[in-house]
């Protein structure tokens, strides 16, 4: 009562616009090492404060501390930075040829590849993703090949997808990697009924969906935790926090909610936030949550806490919204200087080394795109034939597709 | 007509285990319409089962089943209530094959009641089938009698591609010609009630002559068969109406073919006039028939407003306004 009279509406608003000096302390960093990792088939009511922590393995010094650390060989995590310093190469050399007009768009990862790297190598094969456009790593890490990735991008004429969706959109079954919409969140309630298919076939597959911190404002985000919810569906739910939806910080989206992974708590599902930038803490906590889903455990929400350095695509521009200098302010730090950082400090990798396997990377990229240049880039060489566009509408072209093809003289 | 729908997902659920079928009420209840019956207690919960009130979900959900391999069957209760699913309709289930170049296929069958005639108000009358049948990559069907809903429905399932299967529940207990001052009469007393036993299909995009007449084309599917088959009794009009069975894709030949014998042709349909399935079919008509024509295609629909509930005869297209209508266009 000590506030009745005259409503106001609320609007909530990023610290920080641009002009302004980035302030990120409000973002409480537990110390890595401090989160307990519970049994997997703890009771989630028992867990609750896990939503609202963040799961860190990584400490400042670059030592592997905690619970949640030791499940992966020097040889896997030495694999893992490859993954990611291949994907940040491969970005970047596509974000250049879309800006050498060689496609219409791209999407970049910078700062969040050990998300979707990380991710990768707790999955089984078999195993399906529901991924979003921010998660090609999971390809990258699979060894799908950035020829065909570039074909796809180029949509020229050896586009597994025939030039029929926007780069990046790719898709690979045999990869675990489910067609790309573009249509935000409509993916995740697929991957629930993926999962619930295979629990209904009595199979051993589970399936991950992934969406950003702004999508999860879709009703499909929350029509996939009730289903997931109600028939324990062996699905491990993904929200990639990188802190802005486009302009949007992840506040507008969150509302009064702590955080994202508090969202599944409604629902009786077990959440935990991770530091999405620590690639041992992002494949210790995708594991964990695998093996419930393995286990008829049921479905497990993940709230990676990272933050999008780049731009939302090729068409945005971030200064416009945010302080110039806000990603270096990040407390979480970069992806690949943090494990590099650990990998030294085991003794297993030097300054010399990373920067001779940044400029090996670099040509195999670059090797790659020549030999996708071969086939052609968007508006040069060889590219998929019109009579393409009336194919695969359905299985069998019906006589109105037939009669338009004609028409069309393809 | 529920019995033969039910008898069709039934035979279809034996016959492949991949077939699911749920929905909200659907599984221990057997939906509100009864269509499901008996399949949860004969195929268990894994495969015939309740859903949440989440139309998005549950179609989202078949979408990421047939992902995986498996033919869901899903009902939505009322063709209403069908627009929460209809982005993963639209951009997702009709997109998948195309999109993924057939890395990922989506055989899924969404079940739903349509259209007016039991004084269900707004939300339990609409006839959105044009909204189906303008996206590419889906197909439309509207059965009109048992034997078709059984043979067309098992085909949807069997098909490839997603299938929008449209049950004018007005037909459900009975054929329906509009005059609903006239007692019920029941499907047994009808020749089209009578359903085959076991596994048969009627084909997808296949029209069906059910009156043969020389002197106007009747388009018409649904209910409206019946209302067509009563105005043309009704005006003595040698009427040869057409049941489409399938909009999408749509049997253009036995179209054509009848309307350059006919030379008129009147289109009807229940849902609103303006942007309907109807415009498509006088569209094509002309396209394909204009120097056949010796009347201008005349439309008979519902009116352009929201399904009414007081006044649902005086919406409802029935034999007297059709029957006008081809007056006119003999006339014409």
């Amino acid at each position: 009562m000590a506030d009745a009279g005259m409503l106001r509406f609320h609007v909530p608003e990023p610290e920080v616009r641009p002009g302004g000096t980035p302030d990120f302390s409000d973002v409480t960093i537990p110390k890595a090492g401090s989160v307990p990792r519970p049994g997997i088939d703890v009771d989630p009511r028992t867990i609750r404060d896990l939503a609202f922590s963040i799961i860190r393995v990584l400490n400042r010094s670059g030592e592997a501390v905690g619970p949640w650390a030791g499940l992966l060989s020097d040889d896997e995590l030495l694999e893992g930075l490859r993954h990611m310093m291949t994907l940040r190469s491969f970005d970047a050399r596509m974000q250049m040829a879309q800006r050498q007009g060689k496609t219409s768009f791209y999407m970049q990862h910078l700062g969040e590849e050990a998300v979707s790297c990380a991710f990768r190598k707790a999955l089984a094969p078999g195993d399906m993703n529901f991924p979003t456009y921010r998660q090609a790593g999971l390809l990258i890490a699979d060894g799908y090949p950035m020829v065909t990735m570039m074909n796809q991008i180029y949509s020229n004429e050896a586009d597994p997808l025939k030039g029929r969706q926007l780069p990046i959109m790719y898709s690979s079954k045999e990869h675990g990697f489910f067609s790309i919409s573009g249509n935000l969140a409509t993916q995740y309630i697929q991957a629930v009924g993926w999962a619930m298919a295979s629990a209904i076939s009595n199979d051993s597959k589970i399936a991950a969906a992934w969406i950003g911190d702004g999508s999860t404002a879709e009703s499909d985000f929350h029509s996939a935790l009730v289903f997931a919810s109600t028939y324990k569906a062996p699905v491990v739910l993904n929200v990639v926090n990188n802190q802005w939806a486009i302009s949007t910080f992840q506040g507008i989206a969150r509302g009064g909610s702590g955080t994202f992974a508090a969202r599944g708590l409604g629902f009786g599902i077990p959440s935990l936030r991770v530091d999405g930038n620590d690639y041992l803490a992002v494949h210790a906590v995708a594991k964990w949550a695998a093996e419930r889903a393995r286990n008829n455990l049921g479905p497990t929400l993940v709230e990676y806490v990272t933050y999008r350095v780049g731009a939302h695509s090729s068409s945005d521009d971030p200064s416009a919204y945010r302080p110039k200098a806000e990603s270096d302010a990040w407390p979480l730090g970069d992806p690949i200087v943090r494990l590099k950082n650990h990998l030294i400090q085991r003794g297993v990798w030097s300054d010399e080394r990373h920067t001779q396997a940044e400029a090996e990377i670099l040509e195999t990229v670059i090797a790659a795109q020549r030999e996708a240049e071969r086939h052609g880039t968007l508006h040069a060489g060889g590219k998929p034939s019109a009579r393409d566009m009336f194919e695969g509408v359905y299985a069998e072209m019906p006589p109105h597709l037939r009669r338009q093809r004609q028409q069309a003289g393809v | 007509m529920i019995e033969a729908i039910r008898d069709a997902m039934d035979v279809s659920m034996a016959r492949d285990e991949r077939v699911i079928v749920y929905g909200e009420d659907v599984g221990f209840f057997g939906g509100v319409f009864r269509c499901t019956q008996g399949l949860q207690a004969k195929y268990g919960k894994s495969r015939c089962f309740d859903a949440p009130i989440s139309e998005a979900g549950i179609v989202g959900s078949a979408i990421g089943m047939a992902a995986y391999g498996l033919k869901p069957c899903v009902e939505v209760q009322f063709a209403d209530y069908v627009y929460p699913a209809y982005d993963q309709i639209v951009s997702e289930a009709a997109r998948l094959r195309y999109r993924s170049n057939g890395d990922f296929t989506c055989p899924i069958v969404v079940r739903m009641p349509t259209g007016g005639g039991i004084f269900g108000g707004q939300t339990h009358s609409q006839s959105p089938e044009a909204l189906f049948t303008h996206v590419s990559g889906l197909k439309v069907v509207v059965p009109s009698n048992p034997h078709d809903a059984k043979g067309l429905l098992i085909a949807a399932i069997e098909d490839p591609d997603p299938v929008i299967f449209l049950e004018p529940k007005r037909l459900y207990n009975g054929p329906f010609d509009g005059h609903h001052e006239r007692p019920v009469t029941p499907w047994s007393k009808h020749d089209l009630g009578e359903v085959a036993d076991g596994h048969y299909t009627v084909p997808l995009g296949k029209a069906v002559i059910r009156r043969p007449g020389a002197a106007v084309t009747v388009l018409a599917y649904g209910t409206m068969v019946y209302v067509a088959q009563a105005a043309a009794e009704e005006t003595g009009i040698d009427a040869e109406i057409i049941d489409l069975r399938t909009l999408l894709p749509l049997d253009l030949e036995t179209i054509v073919a009848s309307v350059r014998k006919t030379g008129r042709c009147v289109v009807v349909h229940e849902a609103t006039l303006t942007s309907g399935f109807g415009a498509e079919l006088s569209a094509l008509v002309q396209e394909n028939c204009f120097y056949h024509l010796e009347a201008p295609v005349a439309r008979v629909a519902g009116w352009d407003t929201p399904y009414p509930h007081a006044q649902e005869w005086d919406y409802f297209p029935g034999p007297a306004r059709l029957g006008r209508a081809l007056l006119e266009t003999m006339e014409a």
